[in-house]
This record gives C-alpha cells, sequence and structure tokens, in this order.
C-alpha cells in the first residue's frame, strides 16, 4: 500500500468529495462527544475551569504525530506528497492574536461553532453569522491589509527543517512535553474547578 | 466522553485525512468558500475581481477540491447532529455563564465570530486547519498561531469573564 491515496490517483473528484463528508461526519462526532459544541465548556479553557479544549486538541496532535511518523517510517505513506500549510511569520502571529481575543469573546472556534449550530444553540449561529460578516470585513479591506497578509513568507517550513533535527527527535519530544502537559492539565483543574471552591465553601477541605 | 479519547478519535480522522486525501482537515476556509459564493451572486464584478473572493470561484479557485472544505464542514455539522441526537444533547438554547443576559451573550458571539473570521482570514486558517492540521505537520508558522491564539486568548480573558463565570 502507498499513501496518499489521492495524490497517488487512487480515486477521482467525485470519491474525493464523499471521504469529505465521511471524515467531516466522524470529526463533527467526535467534536460533539469530547463536549467541544458547547461554548461554556471551551470558555472554561480560558478560566482554567475545564482543560478539554487543550486535553482534545493535544491527544488529537499527538495521535496524529505518532501516526504520520508511523506508517512514513513503514513506508506506507509519502510525507512529502502531504500538504503543509505554508509559513508566513507575520501575518500568523497577528492573525493568531486577534482570533484568540475572538474565541475567548465567542466561546467558539469555527469548526466548533458549526456543531454548537448544529445541536440546536442559538450562540452557535451567532459566531457562524459573526465568522462570515469576519470573512467578509477581511476581504473588503483587502487592498489595505494585502502588504501585511504576503509578509514574511517562508513556505512549507517544519520544526525539524527549522532547528536542523529529525522528524522523529521533534516528534518524541512533543508528545514527552504533552504527557508532562496532561499531567500538569489535570492538576490545574483540581485547583480552579468550582466544585472545589464549593467545597471549600464548606469548609470540608483545603 | 473522555476528552483524551475524543482527542484520539479526531487525531485517528485527521491522519485518516493525510492518508486518503494527502490534506488535513480545515472551517474556516467553507467560510471563505461562503462568502466568496454570498459576493458572486451579489456583485459578481466585485467578487470576480478582489482576490479574496476571486480564490475561491469559478476557474481562478485553488484546483478543483476548493469545495472540499464545504463537505467536510457540511459532514462536521451532520456528525456533531447526530452525536447529540443520540446523547440526548439536541437542546435549543443558548451556552453562557449565569450573570449574562441571552441578549448580551448573542452579541459576544457574534462580535467574537467577526473577529476570529479576520483572523483567521489573516493567519490562513483557525483551530481546524492551523492549529490541529497544521501543528500535527510540525509547521512553524501553525505553531505561531497556535501560541499566539492561547496567549491573546488568556490575555483578554478577563474583560469576558462577566460572561462565563
Amino acid at each position: 500500500m502507498n499513501a496518499p491515496l489521492y495524490e497517488i490517483g487512487a480515486f477521482g473528484e467525485t470519491g474525493a468529495l464523499v471521504f469529505a463528508l465521511g471524515l467531516g461526519i466522524v470529526f463533527g462526532w467526535f467534536l460533539e462527544r469530547g463536549g467541544m459544541g458547547n461554548a461554556n465548556k471551551l470558555a472554561g479553557q480560558f478560566y482554567l475551569t475545564d482543560l478539554a479544549v487543550f486535553k482534545v486538541m493535544f491527544s488529537a496532535i499527538v495521535t496524529t504525530l505518532l501516526g504520520l511518523y508511523w506508517l512514513s517510517r513503514l513506508g506506507w505513506l509519502d510525507l512529502p506528497l502531504v500538504f503543509v500549510p505554508p509559513t508566513y511569520l507575520v501575518p500568523q502571529l497577528l492573525g493568531g492574536v486577534v482570533f484568540g481575543v475572538g474565541f475567548v469573546m465567542g466561546g467558539l472556534c469555527p469548526g466548533t461553532s458549526c456543531v454548537s449550530a448544529s445541536t440546536g444553540r442559538t450562540d452557535g449561529f451567532m459566531v457562524v453569522g459573526g465568522m462570515l460578516f469576519g470573512v467578509f470585513v477581511f476581504n473588503e479591506m483587502f487592498p489595505l491589509l494585502e502588504g501585511v497578509y504576503r509578509a514574511t513568507p517562508r513556505g512549507p517550513l517544519t520544526i525539524p527543517e527549522l532547528i536542523g533535527v529529525p522528524f522523529g527527535v521533534v516528534v518524541f519530544a512533543v508528545v514527552a512535553i504533552a504527557l508532562v502537559a496532561f499531567v500538569a492539565a489535570e492538576k490545574v483543574e483540581l485547583h480552579f474547578r468550582p466544585a472545589v471552591r464549593s467545597g471549600e465553601a464548606l469548609g470540608d477541605g483545603r | 466522553m473522555n476528552p483524551y479519547l475524543a482527542g484520539v478519535g479526531i487525531g485517528l480522522v485527521l491522519l485518516g485525512a493525510f492518508v486518503i486525501m494527502g490534506r488535513g482537515l480545515g472551517a474556516s476556509g467553507a467560510f471563505s468558500s461562503a462568502a466568496a459564493a454570498g459576493m458572486a451572486s451579489v456583485a459578481p464584478e466585485r467578487a470576480a475581481t478582489l482576490e479574496p473572493y476571486a480564490a475561491y470561484l469559478g476557474d481562478e479557485r485553488r484546483g478543483p477540491l476548493s469545495d472540499w472544505l464545504v463537505i467536510e464542514i457540511l459532514g462536521v455539522t451532520i456528525g456533531g447532529f447526530v452525536s447529540a441526537w443520540g446523547a440526548g444533547r439536541l437542546r435549543r438554547g443558548v451556552e453562557k455563564g449565569p450573570r449574562v443576559s441571552n441578549r448580551a451573550r448573542l452579541l459576544y458571539a457574534f462580535g467574537g465570530g467577526t473577529i476570529m473570521g479576520v483572523g483567521a482570514k489573516l493567519a490562513r486558517g483557525c483551530t481546524s486547519g492551523q492549529a490541529l492540521t497544521g501543528g500535527a505537520l510540525l509547521s512553524v508558522g501553525s505553531w505561531i498561531f497556535i501560541i499566539a491564539a492561547f496567549a491573546a486568548a488568556y490575555a483578554a480573558s478577563p474583560l469576558f469573564r462577566r460572561q462565563w463565570t
């Protein structure tokens, strides 16, 4: 077997769109099961009462990283054929800052707002509407923003290339950091969870 | 579901996308397609000449698969709906903290969405296309996006505490 299947011509455009639907359905299912369709739960990440966002996101990244590493090592996946999003240092730094403020304000991100809306939450619909309006605002302002948008291009640059360390070593480091961070996240939650605070109010613990 | 288990599930879906398609998942790109389609129906001239619209339209679009993310996001809404249905979580309502009115929460939601729309366009992706997909590919720009987004969200969180706690 060799992959990516689409890149080696295993199926055409129609097949690709069928896979888009299927992958999307499973993605949305796991997002909802992980509680990611609930703005209250997502906002808990930023007040340290519920770190599910961090846990879901980093266990996903670690899973994919390990999968990519082993599939490529076993010769089943041709890693250079996988599309790596190109790096633009300044716009991604600025865009990240702007995005983060919108995230804590809206309580949902673009993908999870679709889950929230489809499960009946009006705030989810409002984030979806806001996203569309925000894209419109950016597009209309594009002549002004184009300079920043195209600044500091670095191509499909990856961390292993940047620091000159083999892919596997960086994978190992990210997995190790994630495991330590998961343990830390559990401790942070125990400290900040409202349930612990109400226990304090009853005077039955630290 | 245990958040780590949900994360592993999402990681396997993302890995599946890389193996099957050679590309990852996304969300904000679908909003770009929708905005472009909307502009094309209202003001086709403008949509065809302004690059961020034109990039998602007709012959100018980036390859034959620019609709891929729209179909994927359609799948996300179906999957989310089915999951909530099965778990008895389908409910009309507004998620918010106890100290804020529905009206205020909905205004915050629209404002937050608007700000995220601008940020995601500038960064060329959002939590799905940059943080998850680019993060798992160890893209330098994606990790800059992850760190900047979370740092900014924590820095801004006191401004919105009343909405949530």
